[in-house]
C-alpha cells in the first residue's frame, strides 16, 4: 500500500505553498487470559492518510481512509478549502513557518528474541494466570500482551520523504485480593500499562511477566493485610514505576509549548510555566536533570522525525535544576519565538499533530537504593502509580501508588497500603534530595496520554532512576 | 451509509463457510473539527473515518478484528474478505469461550435523522465574529455520525444523526475563565449569541481580585457540570456488574448495603431519552431504562452479555465497558436561582476537573476546582477563587452532606473526541453540599 500512496500523492498537483501527506497503517494483536479463561483475541487493522495544506497564511487538513487517487484528491480539496476558510481568521500566519523537508528512514530496534506463536503466547499467559490463585482471597486476575506495529510515511509536495516503522510491546498482569471489606490490586508494571516499550519478545522477558503470577498475587495479599499508609510531612522515595507519572504530569505537560501558548486551555489546561521563565527559572534542586530523548530506541516514544518532519536530537530541558527549553514543535516554536524540540506528533492518521512530550527522562544520579533508604529518618517509599490528578496549570497534584514501604531510621519497616502524596510542582522538584544510580533505573511509559481537541491518546516514554524528596505531604486511605 | 452497510453485511454473509457465524458493528463519522485560540482559528480540518468490528464465530470459538474501511464498496469488500481469511487463521489457535453469549433472535432498532447542519465554515464565521475582543478558546465538532449492527441471524440495526458541539471558554486572564457549550442538531445564531453573551457577562465576576482559602470543610454549590464530573467517577466501573463481582467497583459498599447515599439520589440509565444507540455491539437491544440508584440505595448494575454468561445473570444490553451512556439524575426541589441564597457562605463551583480515586473501595475521590469558581458570602459572589484540591468520599458528598438538589436540570453532551465523537449524555441537577473537604 505504501508504494501506491507514494505514487498517487506524487501525481497530485496541489497548487499551494505547502502540502504534506502523512500515511499511517497500524496492526495490533491483543491476547489475554482472565481467571484461567482465554479472553477473545482481538486484532486491529487501521490505516489512512492526512493531507495538510498551508496557503496564504491559512492551515487546513483532511483525513480519510480512502487512499485511492480519488480519495487523496478529495482530501486535498477539503484541506485546501479549510486553509482558505481559516486564513482570514488564523491565530498565526502559517505561511511564515519554514517546515523542514526531511529525507530518511527510522525503524524500531530489531527484535532480539523471535516472536512466539499465538498458541505459545496464550499458553504462557495461561500459566501465569493459573499461578495467581494462591488463596481464596484472590478474586480476580488477568495477564495480557499487546503487540502493535506502526508503519508511517511522511511526504511533502516538493520531495521530502520519511518512512518510519515501529514495533510496540505492552505486557501486563493485574491481581485483585478482597477480604474484610477491603480490595487491593497489585500489578506488573502498573494497572494502566506502564510497562511498555519498543521491541519484540525480549521486552516481555525483560518485563518479568513470565514467572510473575504467584509473586504479584502474594503482593496483593500482602497489601490486603498491610496497615494504611501513615499521614504526615516526611521523606518520600519514589521508584521508577511512580517516577514515570511524576515526570509526566508535573514536568512533561507543564513544559508543552502549546499549553503555554494557550491552545489547550479549553480542555487539558494551561501551564504554570510562562515563556519568560526559560533560561533562569529554578524548576528543581541542582540534582535535577531532565532530557527529551526520542533517540533511546527501546523506549516507547522513540522515533526519528516528528509528524511535521523535524529530526530528533537528545536535548536537556532542565539542567542542574534550571529550566532551559520547552517541549514545542516547529510551528509552536515559530509562534512563541523560542527554541523547542521535535515533538509535534499525532496519535494516528485521523488527528492533526500537536505538541507531545515523547520520551521524557530524568538523568541518572549516583546513589544506590540502599544509600537513599539509609538516609531516611522517617518516610515512605512508593511504587507503581494507581491514581493521578493535577490542576489545569499542572501545579497542585495528588498521586497514589499501589504499594508503599514505611522507612524508619534508615530501615524498611513494613509494607503499607493506599499510599498517596500531594504537593505543588513549582516547589516539589526543589525538594529533590537524592537521585538514584543505574541500579535503580527503569524504562517505563504510557500508551494513554490524553490531550487535544479533537482528543488524542498518544504513546510516551519515561525512564528514571529512583528519586528521594524531602518534606512531602503523605497520607493513606480512609480510616 | 445505511444501504452501504447492509450490502456489506450481505457480502459478509455470502462469504461465510459452513458452521460459521458473524457479528458486525460499524461506526463512522464525517466530522469537521475547528480549534480556536485567542478568538482565532488554530487548526481546522475534516476527518472521515469508518470502522468495522467484525467477529467470526464457529461454535464456542470466536475472534474479532477492528478494520478501517473507506466507504467504497469494492475496496471495502476486498478488505473484509481479507479480514475474514485472517480471522479464520486466528480461530485455529484460540480455545472455546465459555462466556460467549450471542443474540440469535433478530430485534429491530433504527433511528435516522437527516442533517440540518449548515456548512461548518459558516459557524466558524459566527464564532470568530462573536469572539472578537475576547480571549476565546474552544472547539467546534460538526457533522454526521452513524452506527450499525448486523449478524448472521438476520438482525440489522442503524443509528444516524448529525449534530454539532461547540465547547468554549472565555478567559479573564491566567487560569480564570468561564466555560460554556452549545450542542444541537441545528445551528441557531440567536441561541448561540444568547449563550455567548451569558458567558461574557459572567466574565465581569472574574475581574475581581482572586481569593485563596485555606484547606478545610466548606459549604459548596456544585453546578450540573461539576456534578457531571462526580457522576463520571461513578461510571469508572462503579455500576459494572463485572467490577462489582470482582471487587474492583468503587460502589461495592453501596451494592452490599454497607453504606448508602442520600435518599434524594436517584440515578437511571435512560436509554430511551438519550442520544446513544439503543443497540450494542453484540446486537442486544437496551431496555428503555435501568434503575441504578433508587432513593440512595443500590438498585441495579449494568450487565454486558459476556458478564451475564459468566455469572449466570440476565444481560441488560450494556456494552463491554458496562458504563452508563444516557444518565439521568432525578431533580430536587431547590430552584436554581435560589442556589446562592441557600448556599449562604461557601463555594460556588462551576466545574470540577481531573478527578481520580484516592481510595477506591471507599469511593473517596480527589480533584480540582476549575473555571468560574467563586467565594460566596451571604448569598453574594465576593471573589473568584484560586484553584483548590478536594478529597472526599462520594458517600459523604452525595450522602450525609447532600443538602439539596436543584429543580432544574442541565443536559450535558459529551464533547471528548477520543477515537471518535461521542453520543453519551447526562441530565443532571446542581447540588448543594453542607460540607466538602478541600485539602490543598
Amino acid at each position: 500500500m505504501i508504494e501506491e500512496v507514494r505514487q498517487r500523492f506524487r501525481q497530485l498537483n496541489p497548487g499551494v505553498e505547502f502540502c504534506s501527506l502523512r500515511w499511517v497503517e497500524e496492526r495490533s494483536e491483543t491476547y489475554s487470559v482472565r481467571q484461567d479463561v482465554e479472553q477473545p483475541a482481538s486484532m486491529t487493522l487501521d490505516g489512512g492518510v492526512m493531507i495538510t495544506v498551508i496557503h496564504r497564511g491559512g492551515y487546513g487538513y483532511a483525513a480519510t481512509s480512502d487512499v485511492s487517487a480519488t480519495g487523496l484528491s478529495k482530501a486535498l480539496e477539503r484541506a485546501k478549502a479549510w486553509a482558505d476558510a481559516s486564513r482570514q481568521h488564523s491565530v498565526f500566519d502559517y505561511s511564515s513557518v519554514a517546515l523542514p523537508r526531511p529525507v530518511g528512514r527510522y525503524q524500531s530496534p530489531t527484535p532480539v528474541v523471535p516472536r512466539a506463536s499465538r498458541r505459545e503466547l496464550l499458553d504462557l499467559l495461561m500459566a501465569e494466570s493459573q499461578a495467581c490463585k494462591v488463596n481464596d482471597k484472590i478474586v480476580d486476575w488477568h495477564a495480557f500482551i499487546e503487540f502493535k506495529q506502526s508503519h508511517q510515511l511522511y511526504l511533502t509536495h516538493d520531495g521530502a520523504e520519511v518512512e518510519q516503522q515501529f514495533d510496540f510491546v505492552v505486557p501486563g498482569l493485574v491481581v485483585t485480593a478482597f477480604g474484610d471489606g477491603d480490595s487491593q490490586s497489585r500489578s506488573l508494571g502498573g494497572q494502566y500499562n506502564g510497562y511498555c516499550r519498543q521491541g519484540g519478545m525480549e521486552i516481555i522477558h525483560q518485563s518479568g511477566l513470565f514467572g510473575s503470577g504467584r509473586r504479584v498475587a502474594e503482593e496483593a495479599l500482602e497489601l490486603l493485610a498491610a496497615p494504611n499508609c501513615p499521614s504526615g510531612n516526611m521523606d518520600l522515595l519514589l521508584k521508577p514505576e511512580q517516577m514515570m507519572l511524576q515526570i509526566h504530569e508535573s514536568i512533561g505537560h507543564p513544559l508543552e509549548l502549546d499549553r503555554i501558548l494557550g491552545d489547550e486551555r479549553n480542555y487539558a489546561g494551561t501551564s504554570f510555566v510562562t515563556l519568560d521563565m526559560f533560561g533562569h527559572y529554578q524548576y528543581g534542586s541542582a540534582l535535577l536533570n531532565v532530557s527529551y530523548d526520542p533517540t533511546l530506541q527501546n523506549e516507547f516514544a522513540a522515533y526519528g522525525w516528528d509528524d511535521d518532519g523535524t529530526a530528533v536530537q537528545k536535548t536537556l530541558l532542565i539542567e542542574n535544576g534550571l529550566l532551559k527549553r520547552p517541549l514545542g514543535g516547529t510551528i509552536s516554536q515559530a509562534r512563541a519565538g523560542t527554541d523547542g524540540v521535535a515533538n509535534s506528533r499525532a496519535c494516528s492518521w485521523n488527528r492533526p499533530p500537536i505538541d507531545r512530550m515523547a520520551n521524557l527522562n530524568v538523568e541518572l544520579g549516583d546513589k544506590t537504593l540502599d544509600e537513599m533508604i539509609g538516609g531516611i529518618e522517617y518516610g515512605v517509599m512508593m511504587d507503581t502509580n494507581v491514581s493521578w490528578s493535577i490542576d489545569d496549570s499542572r501545579n497542585k497534584f495528588q498521586f497514589g501508588c499501589e504499594k508503599g514501604w514505611l522507612i524508619k531510621n534508615g530501615q524498611i519497616q513494613h509494607v503499607v497500603k493506599n499510599p498517596n502524596y500531594r504537593g505543588i510542582s513549582a516547589t516539589f522538584w526543589r525538594s529533590l534530595k537524592a537521585v538514584g544510580d543505574h541500579s535503580t533505573f527503569d524504562v517505563m511509559g504510557t500508551p494513554f496520554c490524553g490531550k487535544g481537541e479533537p482528543s488524542q491518546v498518544i504513546r510516551v516514554g519515561h525512564a528514571s532512576p529512583a528519586c528521594l524528596f524531602g518534606g512531602v505531604d503523605v497520607f493513606g486511605g480512609e480510616e | 451509509m445505511k444501504s452501504y452497510f447492509y450490502d456489506l453485511a450481505d457480502f459478509i454473509q455470502s462469504r461465510l463457510h459452513g458452521g460459521e457465524d458473524y457479528t458486525a458493528w460499524l461506526s463512522g463519522e464525517r466530522s469537521d473539527f475547528v480549534r480556536f485560540n485567542h478568538g482565532k482559528v488554530r487548526q481546522a480540518g475534516e476527518v472521515q473515518q469508518l470502522y468495522l468490528s467484525l467477529r467470526l464465530i464457529r461454535g464456542q470459538k470466536h475472534v474479532a478484528i477492528s478494520l478501517a474501511l473507506t466507504g467504497m464498496v469494492e475496496a471495502d469488500q476486498n478488505r473484509v474478505g481479507g479480514a475474514l481469511a485472517h480471522l479464520r487463521d486466528l480461530l485455529v489457535d484460540v480455545a472455546d469461550d465459555p462466556h460467549l453469549l450471542l443474540n440469535t433472535i433478530p430485534q429491530a432498532g433504527d433511528r435516522y435523522e437527516s442533517s440540518r447542519l449548515p456548512a461548518s465554515e459558516a459557524m466558524v464565521e459566527d464564532v470568530v465574529a462573536a469572539a472578537n475582543g475576547y480571549d476565546f478558546v474552544g472547539f467546534l465538532a460538526s457533522g454526521p455520525m452513524f452506527s450499525g449492527f448486523a449478524n448472521s441471524w438476520g438482525q440489522r440495526n442503524w443509528h444516524e444523526t448529525a449534530s454539532f458541539s461547540l465547547d468554549w471558554s472565555l478567559y479573564a486572564g491566567g487560569d480564570k475563565a468561564v466555560k460554556a457549550g452549545y450542542a444541537a442538531t441545528e445551528w441557531q445564531r440567536e441561541q448561540f449569541h444568547h449563550k455567548f453573551d451569558h458567558a461574557a457577562a459572567q466574565l465581569l465576576l472574574l475581574q475581581k481580585p482572586a481569593r485563596t482559602i485555606a484547606p478545610g470543610q466548606y459549604r459548596a454549590y456544585l453546578t450540573p457540570d461539576a456534578m457531571g464530573e462526580l457522576m463520571g467517577m461513578m461510571n469508572w466501573d462503579g455500576f459494572s456488574e463485572k467490577s462489582l463481582r470482582t471487587k474492583r467497583s468503587s460502589l461495592i459498599k453501596l451494592a452490599d448495603d454497607e453504606l448508602s447515599l442520600n435518599p434524594m439520589v436517584n440515578l437511571r440509565e435512560h436509554t430511551v431519552e438519550g442520544l446513544a444507540p439503543a443497540f450494542q455491539a453484540e446486537g442486544f437491544i437496551k431496555p428503555a431504562h435501568v434503575d441504578l440508584i433508587r432513593e440512595g440505595r443500590f438498585a441495579g448494575s449494568l450487565i454486558s452479555p459476556r458478564t451475564a454468561k459468566e455469572y449466570g445473570v440476565v444481560t441488560n444490553g450494556a456494552d463491554g465497558s458496562e458504563g452508563f451512556e444516557s444518565l439521568q439524575m432525578a431533580a430536587g426541589d431547590l430552584p436554581q436561582d435560589r442556589a446562592l441564597a441557600e448556599l449562604g457562605t461557601g463555594l460556588y463551583i462551576s466545574n470540577l476537573w481531573y478527578l481520580n480515586f484516592s481510595d477506591r473501595i471507599n469511593c473517596r475521590v480527589t480533584g480540582m476546582t476549575r473555571f468560574a469558581t467563586f467565594w460566596v458570602e451571604n448569598g453574594e459572589i465576593v471573589a473568584p477563587l484560586n484553584v483548590m484540591r478536594f478529597d472526599d468520599s462520594l458517600f459523604r458528598m452525595l450522602g450525609s452532606n447532600l443538602a439539596a438538589l436543584t429543580r432544574e436540570r442541565d443536559l450535558l453532551v459529551e464533547t471528548q473526541t477520543y477515537d471518535s465523537r461521542q453520543s453519551n449524555s447526562m441530565l443532571l441537577p446542581g447540588a448543594l453540599l453542607s460540607e466538602m473537604t478541600l485539602v490543598l
